[in-house]
């Protein structure tokens, strides 16, 4: 192996990744006194925060009666009772003042009448615990991600927050107790690797939608803290909940926000038949989206899908006028007419299903340290990581996450972990010796797969595991091609020891990167396939045919796997917490789930 | 008569070529490339793809290249829906970006894929935009105010929301800014389109409090002054904006304020 020079940063805190999260931490860091560093595989701005759409949900009561409560229980309710209740209401509860706080930063909401920040009704955002629908959705037209990741990268520069910008981070490194110690990367630009030392490594690195062929995800969305987290030997939770947004572009995959829903927005199918009314009398468009997603689904298959091959469903905005898209949904307008022809004031936009979130990732407690199962102990904390958004399953969505709960879930977790962090450590505390061989492990397959020289490229593998992963853990799952695409994925995953990397220069290798990243996702995905293998029962976004129904009784529990080497899952499980933080509200005791 | 001609090491050659087979819509796309590793002159390279079986942008050409013919192939991107502005380069002389750019919308003949113009270059299609970045730092990005923040958020009028618009979109993609001639001369010092229209949106956010701290930053020969309205600015922006515009409102504001 060739010996590789290693330059060594120490900080007090490393944050891993510069979306919404990864940025509200850092200068959150900042901002108590610690010397943060951030090491971003993108520039800050362009992380896939920037793409979300329809808003950031807060019971600010601005358009009409709200309560946190209220938005408790949807929470609850939308995550099929497999969300952690303590943390739920925690999210929930300190979600008014993360967003104030965020206009306070400067944030262009759009404005009421009145100046008072806009507020549009959402998927499974309710008044009165399901009876009304609720106006909690604060939005800045249809560009709210990219209002606030911009806005939080600002006020980054303004805590003067230091940025390691197309750093590509590769392995954690642990100590022989098992405590994180900091995080090997790989500066693209100069093509040389640092060690970054750090008392707290905060993993705010995103989700794994590239793991599939058709995702409204970024290209850049390769699970890269969770590859880190299964190759450290730590198990992650509920891969098998993966969200199919219900509306992304058919073909392209591009998202299409569901506040075209909330703004009034419908779908249809080839009979030009309003078809969410069966399928959610009350809700209709606006039930949760896995609701919507499976309604579709069906519809397609019942031969009521549109278009040539009868294989979409529409969705229809023309009754808005010109006026209120133009002033609300500005980017889906742009969106749709880019990639699918089409003016959104005269006709539908064609719209399919696509992998648009994990609500599953690394486990986390509310305050954002990552934890394990350790024998009796199932809230262990791993000393010294910690993780945040998408990356992380805390977890607030449960099997299903509702729509403008994501935004929220990185501003309050991002700001939650800086807390935790000025809680452990102090300012400038001595970093310990690590062991010599600390760096053996990384070293040695940073360096295997910079010479890799198999016959397969990265990109014939990626797409292999992508194909599967579409057709094998879709909407609807049964027990039989669940088992195929277990061996199918094990299959790539052998697949993956003759990957070849053409390009082998140091400098913006990004055929390198990709293959690294294609590791991260590879693992991602076989334990995406075998935990919903494993899980005999349909609850949120995981729907099985051959097990239609919630089982509570053996299966209202978070699914542990671990993914060895070898592509090996193992499995174990961790209860849901039925149990709040306070008295201020009470546990939602599980029921049937009709919207 | 002064002479003008690149440094020996910076002439572009005639690089590889990479036929289609059975291709049963080609395309040819010729494509700048570099890399500091070899020491060899920039090159450019000529692909041909069948369109029959490529996505409909330039960013799925460029894909289609570096998944199956040359893995080699080194460029910027991430959300291909043109929100991140990471794939900003130079396709058939205008600066735009690859993921919003149709292939069919390209005039006839071959498709010519350059970096962004006159930044230093990593890479292939990797400008080195460490400069620009910093330039957006400079101007204090941020909502800056005296008062104390009051418990709910801060209050604006949809009219003084409105003034925003055309403003707060901008992704920091640099295709405007790397298309002025201005910038191109005086890029050391003159801000460029991009960062004045982010200045400009803060001086005209209500709820900002710095505006005359804002306006005395700019107000400088270099900084401001040299926009010379050539408007390539507002022609190539990718979403739309009109930079041009934001910069003379600014000069405007300084003008109003001396009278």
């Amino acid at each position: 192996m060739e010996a590789y020079k290693i330059q060594q940063h120490k900080y007090d805190a490393i944050v891993v990744g510069a979306g919404g999260a990864g940025l509200r931490a850092t200068f959150g860091l900042a901002e108590k006194g610690l010397k943060a560093a951030c090491i971003t595989k993108v520039f800050p701005t362009r992380s896939h925060t920037v793409a979300a759409q329809g808003g950031i949900a807060a019971a600010l009561g601005n358009m009409g009666e709200d309560d946190w409560r209220f938005h408790f229980y949807d929470t609850v309710k939308g995550g099929d009772w497999l969300g952690d209740q303590d943390a739920i209401e925690y999210m929930c509860k300190n979600a008014p003042e993360a967003v104030i706080e965020l206009e306070h930063y400067g944030v262009p909401f759009s404005r009421t009448e009145d100046g008072h920040i806009y507020q549009r009704p959402f998927g499974g955002m309710t008044t009165h615990y399901g009876k009304g629908t609720a106006q909690r959705t604060c939005a800045a037209a249809d560009r709210t991600g990219h209002a606030i990741l911009h806005t939080l990268y600002q006020q980054a520069l303004a805590h003067d927050a230091e940025f390691f910008v197309e750093y590509f981070a590769i392995d954690l490194i642990f100590d022989e107790e098992g405590v994180c110690r900091g995080v090997l990367a790989l500066d693209l630009n100069e093509g040389t690797l640092h060690l970054f030392r750090g008392q707290s490594v905060v993993l705010a690195t995103g989700g794994y939608g590239r793991a599939y062929f058709s995702a409204t995800s970024a290209h850049t969305c390769t699970g890269d803290g969770g590859g880190m987290v299964l190759r450290a030997g730590l198990a992650l939770q509920d891969l098998e909940f993966v969200q199919f947004h219900p509306t992304g572009i058919y073909g392209a995959g591009c998202l299409i926000t569901e506040g075209v829903r909330g703004e009034g927005g419908y779908l249809t199918n080839a009979k030009g038949e309003r078809f969410m009314e069966r399928y959610a009398p009350s809700a209709k468009d606006l039930a949760s989206r896995d609701v919507v997603s499976r309604a579709i689904t069906i519809e397609i298959r019942e031969g009521r899908g549109v278009g040539e091959h009868k294989d979409h469903a529409f969705l229809n905005l023309m009754h808005l006028g010109g006026e209120v898209i133009h002033e609300r949904l500005p980017g889906i307008a742009e969106s749709a007419r880019i990639f699918a022809g089409v003016d959104v004031t005269k006709e539908p936009i064609p719209i399919l299903p696509t992998v648009h979130y994990n609500m599953g990732g690394i486990p986390t407690n509310y305050h954002g340290e990552v934890v394990q199962k350790k024998g009796d102990d199932v809230d262990a904390v791993v000393p010294g990581l910690f993780a945040i958004g998408e990356a992380a399953c805390v977890s607030v969505h449960g099997g299903n996450r509702l729509g403008s709960n994501s935004l929220l879930d990185l501003v309050v977790f991002g700001r939650a972990v800086a807390h935790r962090c000025a809680e452990l450590i102090k300012p400038g505390m001595a970093h310990k010796d690590l062991p010599a061989s600390a760096l053996d492990k990384a070293l040695a397959r940073f360096d295997s797969l910079r010479h890799a020289d198999g016959d397969t490229p990265t990109a014939k593998i990626r797409l292999d595991m992508q194909r599967t992963m579409q057709s094998d853990a879709a909407v609807f799952r049964t027990g039989e091609t669940l088992k195929e695409g277990c061996d199918k994925i094990d299959a790539v995953y052998a697949s993956f020891e003759h990957v070849r990397v053409s390009d082998r220069s140091m400098v913006w290798n990004s055929d390198l990167v990709e293959t690294l990243e294609l590791a991260n996702l590879l693992d991602q995905a076989v334990g995406t396939m075998h935990s919903a293998e494993q899980r005999p029962e349909s609850r949120g976004a995981h729907a099985r045919e051959d097990f239609p129904d919630r089982n509570d009784a053996e299966w209202m529990k978070h699914t542990l796997v671990k993914v060895d080497e070898h592509g090996k899952a193992s499995f174990d499980y961790r209860p849901v917490h039925s149990y709040t933080l306070t008295d201020e509200v009470s546990v939602v005791p599980p029921a049937k789930r009709v919207y | 008569m002064a002479e003008f001609s690149l440094p020996k090491n910076s002439k572009i050659q005639p690089g590889k070529h990479y036929p289609a087979k059975d291709a049963k819509k080609p395309r040819t796309f010729r494509i700048y490339r570099w890399s500091p590793d070899d020491g060899q002159n920039p090159r450019i390279d000529t692909y041909e793809v069948d369109l029959a079986a490529c996505g409909p942008m330039v960013l799925d050409a460029l894909l289609k290249i570096k998944n199956e013919i040359d893995p080699t192939l080194t460029l910027r991107r991430s959300c291909r829906e043109g929100i991140c502005g990471s794939c900003a380069m130079n396709i058939d002389g205008t600066n735009t970006l690859a993921c919003i750019c149709a292939i069919d919308k390209v005039a006839k003949g071959d498709v010519k894929i350059y970096p962004l113009p006159h930044m230093p270059v990593v890479k292939d299609l990797v400008p080195d935009l460490t400069h620009f970045y910093a330039q957006f730092a400079s101007i204090k990005p941020w909502i800056r105010t005296q008062s104390a923040a009051p418990d709910r958020e801060r209050l604006q009028s949809p009219e003084d929301r409105k003034k925003l618009d055309g403003l707060y979109e901008c992704i920091l993609c640099a295709c405007c800014s790397t298309s002025c001639p201005s910038y191109w001369w005086n890029g050391d010092k003159y801000l460029g389109p991009a960062i004045l229209l982010q200045a400009y949106r803060w001086i005209v956010d209500s709820r900002d409090e710095d505006t005359g701290a804002r306006l005395d930053d700019l107000e400088d020969p270099f900084k401001l002054y040299r926009c010379h309205t050539i408007m390539n600015c507002a022609r190539t922006c990718p979403k739309g904006l009109n930079p041009a515009k934001a910069i003379a409102e600014i000069k405007k504001l300084i003008v109003e304020r001396r009278s």
